[in-house]
């Protein structure tokens, strides 16, 4: 058995992976102590585990500890991808703290990468802020929002700008769901111009927990003009590609 | 110790700040350098400097200026350093890679202005840099728009003096530097009082040439594989050349070369054979702006050459020593600056050309692009460094940030991916 473990800064991701079969795997809430919280959830495979890659953000203390290698986001991510979609070119993952976009190369090596910068806009972080100011569940922001029935454009990247943004459309009496609209639209904004600078090629996967959103879904693969592939279990990509690594390693 | 507090407030520097910031050098010291294993013998002359940064050498130049000479404080690499020695003066670089007294600079400046701008501001405003407080003059030069407007503001606070930089190379910018070169003289005679003949120059360009040879030297060393010494310990020798007493410092420059000389001859390396090698070009890293090296070499890499001001820009070009006469001198002078491929220059595919030889000579298997957050020259002529070395076939990596630890887990990340993919490409697995 080989596990791979994606310690991310919200959630915490774990697959067991047998010969070609994923067992079994596992998403937690990250916590206050990520590294107990690691710790309890592999505790059940430790004993039959053969190797254990954790990528994520708490990849360095799982090193030191438990952990017998890393890989950063942006390989763990790719290998999940290429295993769950063969012909796999662009992976998408807009996460908690970051955004980031891959290109593979034919043979699924990582050609080329962006991430955005320090600032939220773009993540799964600024979809949260924004679906609280606008009084929206965070799960079901996406539909409420792609039932929209004209987008409102939001100016701002900044996160704090874009929220007092929000807060006088919302005083102005607009309807929050164009709002919603508007705001997806700008992270997918943000997104085609990092997937540009990379370039496009299909086929293109969306991974991370926002895949889930079918709003982002829907106004992702309209503008770009291609079809976006999403897991059912879309968070699990990182773990998995680790867990692949922990294979092939 | 005490002796030094002295010395501090006579500078008129602001006790109580200043000890809060010599009370984080010395951690950030240990954990970035003391850390590290395997370092030449030779280093331990700079750790003593570090340990001295605001002691020994600030009395030094005390004493230098009580028996009647002068210090003259630069930020850039076009203040001829050459003209300064030759007035019997001392140069020193004040540094500006701290996030300290920032708060206190964007009082009055811009927040969306580039943090070494922001870092010498703040350490003026709060009064806890004794180069600065030491420095006769300061002289600036007309190079980016943020630091030329600063100097203005800066001139409120100090005794500033700009030099007049071109900004393209053809005839008639090389006739307007030449007699900037020629007012600087001027300047600095009448700072000193004392006239600037063609046997000072004589010798204030062999102290420079000699100072620049040995730095080369030591970043010989640094094309073999595996490499003697880490790009952390040689960025740092390449920051106190700014201050340091030059003779001093070219003697301990060569004593550590020679060791590494001698690393090399019996195959002992700072890092294993094969470790992935990194050039870093771009903005200037002035001491102490460790975290980039630092970031990449706990990642696994290590650094080979600074395409960078701190770095081979100061050293690659040395001032001819030929011609007999005072003109030539200073004509010699204003030719190796004009040499500078900095990108506030335009155009400025000199630079491109040499980051590619660094590429080669280093053996390099990476290149990252450093530059500063709101530094434009830098910033927009990435798009070219980009495709010049991407053409060559060589992977490139973008980092734009500040002197805060923030972004510090996000940019491992991205340091990390780009090793993954230049192991990958030469087919290493993890
Ligand atoms: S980068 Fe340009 S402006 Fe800055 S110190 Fe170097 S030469 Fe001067
Ligand atoms: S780093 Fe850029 S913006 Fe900052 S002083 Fe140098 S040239 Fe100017």
């Amino acid at each position: 058995m080989y596990i791979g473990i994606d310690i991310g800064s919200r959630c915490i991701k774990l697959v067991v992976l047998s010969g070609q079969r994923i067992e079994d795997f596992k998403v937690g809430d990250t916590g206050f102590n990520p590294y107990e919280r690691s710790l309890e959830m592999i505790k059940p495979y430790a004993y039959n585990a053969k190797r254990i890659i954790a990528t994520g953000y708490g990849r360095h203390f799982a090193r030191e500890d438990f952990a017998d290698g890393v890989i950063t986001e942006i390989k763990a991510h790719a290998a999940g991808a290429r295993l769950l979609f063969p012909n796999c070119r662009t992976v998408i993952d807009i996460g908690g703290q970051d955004s980031k976009v891959i290109s593979l190369d034919e043979s699924g090596k990582v050609a080329d990468f962006q991430m955005n910068d320090r600032c939220a806009a773009g993540t799964g972080k600024f979809l949260e802020i924004m679906a609280k100011t606008l009084g929206f569940n965070l799960d079901d922001f996406g539909v409420q929002s792609l039932a929209a029935e004209n987008a409102v454009k939001i100016n701002s990247m900044c996160t704090v700008f874009a929220e007092s943004e929000v807060i006088s459309l919302l005083a102005k009496k607009e309807n929050p769901r164009n709002i919603g609209l508007g705001l997806h639209q700008s992270v997918v904004e943000k997104i085609t111009s990092m997937l540009h600078r990379v370039g496009v090629a299909d086929d293109i996967v969306l991974s991370g927990g926002v895949g889930r959103n079918l709003c982002i879904r829907e106004t992702l693969s309209q503008s770009l003009g291609h079809k976006v592939y999403v897991h059912e279990n879309p968070e699990i990509l990182g773990a998995l590609g680790a867990a692949i690594i922990a294979r092939a390693y | 110790m005490s002796d030094y507090r002295e010395m501090w407030k006579e500078l008129g520097l602001d006790l109580e700040a200043h000890d809060q910031l010599m009370a984080v050098i010395p951690q950030v010291y240990g954990d970035v350098y003391l850390s590290q294993k395997n370092r030449p013998e030779g280093m331990s002359y700079l750790d003593f400097v570090m340990s001295e940064i605001h002691g020994l050498r600030i009395k030094e130049l005390n004493d230098l200026r009580a028996s009647g000479r002068k210090v003259v404080g630069t930020f850039c690499l076009y203040i001829p350093e050459e003209i300064v020695l030759a007035a019997g003066a001392a140069c020193v670089g004040i540094c500006g890679g701290a996030d300290w007294g920032s708060a206190e600079a964007e009082k009055i400046l811009p927040r969306n202005l580039c943090p070494l701008i922001k870092s010498f501001m703040g350490f003026k405003l709060t009064k806890v840099c004794p180069y600065f407080e030491s420095s006769d003059v300061i002289v600036g030069e007309t190079t980016c728009d943020g630091k030329k407007k600063t100097y203005e503001v800066l001139g409120e606070y100090a005794n500033v003096y700009v030099m007049h930089t071109p900004q393209t190379k053809d005839e008639s910018s090389r006739r307007l530097w030449l007699d900037e070169v020629e007012k600087f003289k001027g300047k600095m005679e009448e700072l000193t009082g004392k006239e600037i003949d063609l046997v000072a120059l004589v010798k204030g360009i062999a102290t420079v040439n000699a100072k620049r040879a040995a730095l080369k030297r030591l970043n010989e060393a640094r094309k073999v594989d595996p490499v003697p010494i880490s790009g952390k310990d040689a960025l740092l020798i390449q920051q106190v050349a700014f201050y340091d007493d030059p003779a001093r410092f070219t003697e301990m420059v060569n004593k550590i070369s020679g060791e590494l000389e001698k690393r090399i001859a019996d195959g002992i390396g700072v890092v294993k054979k094969g470790t992935p090698r990194i050039l870093v070009s771009g903005c200037p890293m002035a001491i102490p702006n460790w975290k980039l090296h630092h970031l990449v070499e706990s990642a696994g890499a290590v650094i080979v050459a600074e395409e960078a001001c701190i770095g081979h820009r100061y050293f690659r070009d040395m001032v001819s020593e030929s011609g007999t006469e005072a003109k030539e001198k200073l004509s010699a002078i204003a030719d190796r600056y004009m040499k500078l491929d900095c990108a506030c220059f335009t155009p400025n595919k000199e630079r491109l050309d040499n980051i590619l030889n660094l590429v080669k000579d280093y053996n390099v298997d990476g290149v990252i692009h450093y530059s500063l957050q709101f530094c434009d020259p830098f910033t927009v002529e990435y798009v070219s460094v980009e495709k010049a070395v991407k053409d060559a076939g060589i992977p490139v990596l973008k980092i734009e940030t500040d002197y805060s630890m923030e972004d510090a887990g996000q940019l491992s990340t991205r340091i990390e991916a780009f090793l993954e993919t230049i192991k990958e490409s030469q087919g290493v697995t993890l």
